[in-house]
């Protein structure tokens, strides 16, 4: 090595430390989400506004939901991710079990017109360890290039092979799949997790699974869902309705949302306990969660506000212009027939049931 | 330099030179191995957060409900859990024992905390009447045990009744023991596959000119340095439905149009992916062996007599054994841990006993049981390894 490439390299080390202890000196927050297009309807949608309004310093990683890593890091002491896009279940079980912030006496910002949030928000949508960001749907999707003559419209057209042949796509996991087998049943949707909670509820349930089962393309991660239907693998498929929304509008994929009989959950942001920037999380999360944040979501991917201000908001898509509210879950026209997802049911019965379901998909 | 100086020296250098690599291996093998054994057998979280209610517990019959001394210490032990955030963490471990119980214990703990009861035992039936239930308080009083076998007993299938017999649990919940078979199955037949593709590849790559074998080496690793998940979803694409490989057949009339081969989400599928994904683990080892072969024996053989498949088969053959049994050994045992290539075009019959430990370490978060599932895969290896060493020798053979 030269002296010219020895004086650039020390150029190249010295700059490079300057930026590092640049970057630790100015405030920052590690914020994790999902990835994918919905990290960036957040980014867009409310991370940007936060950065400049407060000066902090955001860095978005991802995860694939979930307790296991946020469980690890906080049992070991060793937490570095301060702010977490989580799910119902997740944070119901997390909250019990210490891995997040209690943060029932976080202040959180009213509606514009007003309206303290504890009465903007719907109900239940504040957490001992989170506060709901937004609400989205299961749905059951077919794409109209296939469809000759009538169209599939309800839960029972999904599970009537005769009437609408061709493959199914279905996730590898009981929750949606039982409840949606009931249905098709006959089963009303106010009394799914009764029916459920019994022995003979299951069994049925399963019983009216094996009559398509034969037939079922298994799913693991959203994005499988809308490929397989663009591919034509399967006549009809579940699929979460952000994913569909950026096929359909996105992706100008010719799919079409049965939204009869969807499956209904909300997201949340929590505060991992231990969180090394707590006061700017609870900052962000008061921002986040404020009608503007929740709106700039919505305007970006289908997924519903949590607050009453919000629906009313919701406007154009930023970069087609496609009108966002009715691929909203909560639009109206879309909410006549719906289950909630049962966010105790599930934590109860999650891991008896998922065994079941894998020993029937065995057999 | 004295001689013991020298010797001295001679005993710290290689020593030194070592020990980077026993820190190393230490650190990322020996340690979590080890921790990961403990975890199958050892759960203290219950019994730290309720020691009082499970001594109380242990001189319990077992068949009527628990004195009211019982809930009032089980009460205390709840609230005081709300301020160390580990209710759920008891409540997770019952909940895995009797399944629909998990949300008792939050919801008790939380309510009892805004109230002072005098009588305990009515004031958590009250706010639960699952708390009336014997089965639960056998459940807490199970969970409690620090040393347990119940996650392997899990991991086989079997389960221990509350009069402490043990049998295999009802039909619809039995899965681990199908899928170890499932996996040995799978490997046994990747192995195969591999072997019987990869052998006239590496034949091919050692006997041709070094140019042209540059090329041919260079087709088997460019895959090979591609992302795994690239070559298997490239596999979806080729052989789903809708897919080239079927585009083409129907094309060639060979299968009509309605009647598209399933290729794929089945065991078939599983089988090509992994087999293509574990390919170079095969053609590489057996490669190296092959090109050390020296042509003069099968020359030698066929100057004193020997046709062509005569002197492959009794002499290239057994020369080129080390390489079949290293190239198989790799294969058989990747394949008994590949999760990723099963759960994309597995489908229903694709899943492995990894995807299992997957999920019970992402998603349930049973690490004790995930942990018993692994210490039996681990097991299972070194019975495949022992065994094959027994009958096919795995170092007796390059003497042959």
């Amino acid at each position: 090595m030269n002296n010219k490439h020895l004086y650039r390299a020390c150029i190249a080390i010295v700059s490079a430390v300057v930026c590092a202890t640049g970057t630790i000196a100015e405030e920052t927050l590690t914020v994790v989400s999902f990835g994918g297009a919905y990290a960036k309807a957040c980014v867009d949608g409310y991370h940007k506004s936060f950065e400049e309004e407060t000066g902090i310093k955001i860095k978005l990683e991802d995860y694939n939901g979930g307790l296991a890593q946020v469980r690890a890091q906080v049992d070991a002491g060793a937490v570095h991710w301060d702010v977490l896009d989580t799910e119902s279940a997740p944070l119901s079980i997390g909250c019990d079990e210490g891995v997040f912030e209690e943060i029932s006496d976080l202040e959180l910002p009213p509606a514009p017109d007003g309206t303290p949030a504890s009465e903007d928000f719907f109900d239940g949508m504040i957490f001992d360890c989170g506060v709901g960001t937004l609400v989205y749907a299961t749905v059951l999707v077919y794409n109209s290039e296939n469809v000759e003559g009538e169209a599939p419209t309800s839960v029972e057209d999904f599970f009537d092979l005769e009437k609408f042949p061709g493959r199914r796509g279905m996730r590898r996991s009981p929750s949606g799949n039982l409840a949606w087998a009931l249905m098709a049943d006959g089963v009303p949707s106010d009394q799914i997790y009764e029916v459920l909670s019994t022995e003979e509820g299951l069994q049925r349930a399963f019983r009216k699974l094996d009559t398509i089962k034969e037939h079922v393309v298994w799913w693991e991660t959203g994005a499988q869902a809308p490929q397989l239907l663009a591919d034509g693998e399967v006549f009809m498929t579940t699929a979460w309705n952000g994913r569909i929304f950026n096929a359909q509008v996105v992706e100008k994929q010719p799919f079409v949302i049965i939204w009869d009989g969807h499956i209904r959950d909300y997201g949340a942001l929590a505060i991992v306990a231990g969180a090394p920037n707590l006061e700017n999380a609870k900052k962000f999360l008061q921002h986040a969660t404020s009608t503007r944040g929740m709106v700039g979501v919505a305007n970006h991917i289908s997924y519903a506000p949590v607050r009453h201000s919000g629906l009313p908001l919701v406007g154009k898509h930023a970069t087609t212009g496609e009108d966002m509210k009715p691929h909203m879950p909560t639009y109206p026209a879309n909410s006549k027939n719906f289950l909630w997802y049962d966010v105790e049911f599930w934590t109860d019965h999650e891991d008896e049931l998922i065994e079941r379901f894998n020993s029937w998909l065995s057999r | 330099m004295t001689a013991r100086r020298r010797g001295l020296l001679g005993l710290i250098v290689p020593v030194g030179l070592v020990l980077p690599l026993i820190a190393f291996i230490l650190v990322t093998f020996v340690i979590p191995l080890g921790s990961m054994v403990v975890q199958s057998v050892h759960d203290p979280e219950v019994a730290e957060v309720l020691p009082k209610t499970l001594s109380l517990l242990s001189e319990w019959d077992g068949a009527s409900l628990p004195t009211e001394d019982v809930f009032k210490t089980m009460a205390e032990e709840l609230v005081l859990s709300r301020e160390s955030r580990t209710t759920g963490r008891v409540a997770t471990r019952v909940n895995r024992i009797a399944s629909g119980t998990r949300s008792v214990f939050g919801k008790t703990a939380r309510r009892l905390e805004r109230m002072e009861p005098t009588e305990f035992r009515s004031a958590m039936i009250d706010i639960d009447e699952r708390w009336e239930d014997i089965e639960l308080w056998i459940a807490i009083r199970e969970a409690g045990r620090e040393y347990t076998v119940k996650h392997y007993l899990h991991a086989v299938d079997l389960e221990r009744e509350l009069d402490g017999r043990i049998h295999l649990v009802s039909e619809d919940q039995r899965i681990y023991n199908t899928l170890y078979l499932r996996t040995l199955f799978v490997s046994l037949a990747v192995t195969f596959f591999c072997f019987l593709i990869g052998y006239p590849i590496a034949y091919a790559i050692a006997n041709v000119s070094d140019s042209m074998a540059k090329i041919l080496l260079l087709i088997v690793l460019i895959p090979f340095w591609t992302s795994l998940l690239v070559r298997t979803t490239s596999w979806l694409v080729l052989l789903q439905n809708q897919g080239v490989v079927n585009d083409i057949l129907v094309w060639l009339g060979l299968v009509g149009d309605s009647e598209r081969l399933a290729l794929i989400h089945n065991m078939t599928g599983t089988l090509i992916a992994m087999t293509h994904v574990l390919l170079p683990f095969m053609i590489l080892p057996l490669y190296a062996v092959m090109r050390s072969i020296p042509t003069d024996y099968v020359k030698a053989a066929a100057s004193l007599g020997a046709n062509p498949a005569q002197s492959f088969v009794r002499v290239y053959f057994p020369q080129s054994l080390p390489g079949i049994s290293a190239g198989c050994l790799l294969v058989f045992i990747l394949s008994l841990g590949y999760y990723i290539t099963p759960a994309l075009v597995g489908g229903t019959k694709g899943q492995l006993i990894s995807n299992m430990i997957a999920y019970h370490i992402q998603s349930s978060l049973n690490w004790g049981l995930a942990a018993a599932i692994s210490v039996i895969l681990l097991a299972g290896v070194f019975i495949c390894y022992f065994v094959f060493d027994k009958w096919v020798g795995v170092d007796k053979l390059k003497l042959s």
